[in-house]
């Protein structure tokens, strides 16, 4: 049976640039119109180890989704009464996470790697987000920004705590310390948040290099202005970073809802045709 | 690591590392630094630091606390801040790591599950040998704190440019190009950016069949930059870019 294709409904556009000061991309993105998937990761760790573990996190996210959904549709309710997505995503990044986990213990050179990771997968109107650490999801919707994903780091739970302010927060020595991750424990908690979408919203998923080098307001500016024109957006905003010092890797995928993606009636066409013959 | 040089009428006293989750100071013998003059109460201030940053706070004193000359309850230090209590002077010093080292300072880390917890204790200001003279509920308000002083920005050059329309019912208006980006021309039907960088302004094609022209010539898919005078045409308007001053 055909697999979902939303990509009449949506538009992606990815961005992926080393910066000005680092000698690597330990950055990883992975952006699939058709079936609604957006996977950014952000490595960590010696030598290459960082692109191994974001690889791999883009890598084996994009194709078990592919997979687990072939045949299942995301919005289809599981016994909990929460929709597949969330029950799929949660279970293929334990996954991810014990093969990233296996491979650092078993390599060296890997030992201690790790990632931080959000994936947004849409479908039925709706979109699912996983995150693990301090890349994070906004939203563009009438042209007012919101953030939808809290960092895993200790500077959001200072600021949680209300030990500092976000404008003091730019000023943080310890802007760099994630308090989750992929890969780096056998298990992993993710969060996982559902939101309802419309059409004419923006997403953008970013890695760290984005929003320590842009402030949200030029990033809600940049996304109302270049809509239009999503690639463009995408290179845009990494050459803001990069204009800024471009201290860290830098990476942004920009999804565009173009119009409602309704998950199919109940069945589809061969629901009914099999209704038929009852 | 960062550190307090103490002094006195310009005449430093003595360094003293910020080692410890909580350094206290104060007139009494039991505080980590210890000023026995008459103007510092016995239990004067606190400085709580989480890994690469200090908090300071003052634990009501009679006289005070002031950081670069203004009071403050509670203080997020920055590099060099001058804290004054009395005639003494508490200069904070954190020095970033030597530029070399500076991009792997900030890689990104994954904190243990054992420094977070310790991490949460010094938080929630009550580690095992906190003197009941600081009680855990007064640790956190969040008012009163001074904003830090903001990093010297590297201000860039660049001269302010703008637009003049020179065709259209809007013949004869200018726009400053303050903006990061400035969009030009109708939505949906043809739509070019300029965006301001630090080296100049950059005319880009946003969408629409046709793309604007600069001088009577189309531009491409890449950025054009642009020169003072050029005269700019999209969506039937003619306009003139020039720098300001």
């Amino acid at each position: 049976m055909g697999a979902i294709d939303l990509s009449r409904a949506i538009e992606m556009a990815s961005c992926s640039d080393t910066g000005q000061v680092r000698s690597h991309n330990e950055d990883s993105v992975l952006a699939n119109a058709r079936l609604g998937l957006a996977v950014l990761a952000d490595g960590m760790g010696g030598y290459n180890a960082g692109e191994v573990a974001s690889g791999m996190a883009t890598a084996v996210l994009g194709s078990e989704l592919e997979h687990a959904f072939a045949d299942r549709s995301p919005h289809m309710l599981t016994d909990s009464g929460a929709p597949l997505a969330r029950a799929v995503l949660e279970d293929v990044i334990a996954r991810t996470n014990a093969a990233i986990f296996q491979a650092a213990q078993s390599q060296p050179q890997y030992a201690g790697m790790g990632t931080t990771l959000v994936a947004a997968q849409f479908y039925d109107n709706r979109l699912t987000v996983a995150h693990i650490g301090d890349s994070r999801l906004y939203r563009l919707r009438d042209d007012a920004l919101t953030q939808l994903t809290r960092d895993h780091s200790l500077l959001q739970e200072q600021i949680d705590g209300g030990l500092i302010t976000r404008e003091q927060a730019r000023f943080s020595q310890n802007k760099n310390l994630v308090t989750r991750a992929l890969g780096v424990e056998p298990t992993v908690a993710t969060e996982l948040n559902d939101y309802d979408v419309l059409p004419g919203d923006v997403y953008l998923l970013c890695s760290d290099g984005l929003n320590d080098m842009v402030e949200d307001e030029e990033i809600a500016l940049t996304l109302s202005a270049l809509a239009a024109n999503l690639p463009l957006c995408a290179t845009q905003l990494v050459q803001m970073a990069n204009d800024n010092g471009g201290r860290d890797n830098v990476s942004v995928i920009l999804v565009k809802i173009k119009e409602p993606f309704p998950a199919p009636a109940a069945g589809g066409w061969w629901g009914h045709v099999k209704s038929w013959f009852r | 690591m960062a550190k307090l040089i103490l002094s006195m009428d310009n005449l430093v006293l003595k360094e003293i590392p910020l080692n410890k989750e909580r350094t206290s100071i104060g007139r009494k013998a039991h505080n980590d630094i210890q000023i026995d003059n008459l103007a510092i109460s016995g239990e004067h201030a606190v400085i709580v630091t989480i890994l690469n940053d200090s908090f300071l706070e003052d634990l009501n004193s009679t006289n005070g606390t002031f950081v670069n000359g203004q009071q403050v309850k509670k203080h997020f230090l920055q590099n060099n801040d001058v804290i004054e209590l009395g005639k003494y002077r508490l200069k904070y010093v954190n020095e970033a790591p030597a530029l070399a080292s500076q991009a792997d300072f900030e890689k990104t880390m994954v904190l243990r599950p054992e420094v977070m917890r310790k991490a949460a204790e010094q938080m929630s200001g009550k580690p095992a040998e906190a003197p009941p003279a600081a009680p855990a509920a007064d640790m956190m308000p969040p008012v009163g704190m001074a904003p830090p002083v903001a990093p010297p920005a590297a201000a860039p050059a660049l001269p302010l440019a703008a637009i003049q329309v020179l065709t259209g019912s809007n013949a004869g208006k200018t726009l400053d190009l303050v903006k990061t980006l400035t969009t030009l021309g109708k939505p949906g039907v043809q739509v070019a950016v300029i965006a301001r960088r630090p080296h100049g302004y950059f005319l880009t094609h946003v969408e629409g069949a046709k793309r604007p022209q600069v001088n009577g010539v189309a531009i491409d898919t890449q950025a054009h930059e642009l020169k003072d005078h050029d005269v700019i045409e999209l969506a039937g308007v003619k306009m003139e870019f020039f720098f300001k001053s």
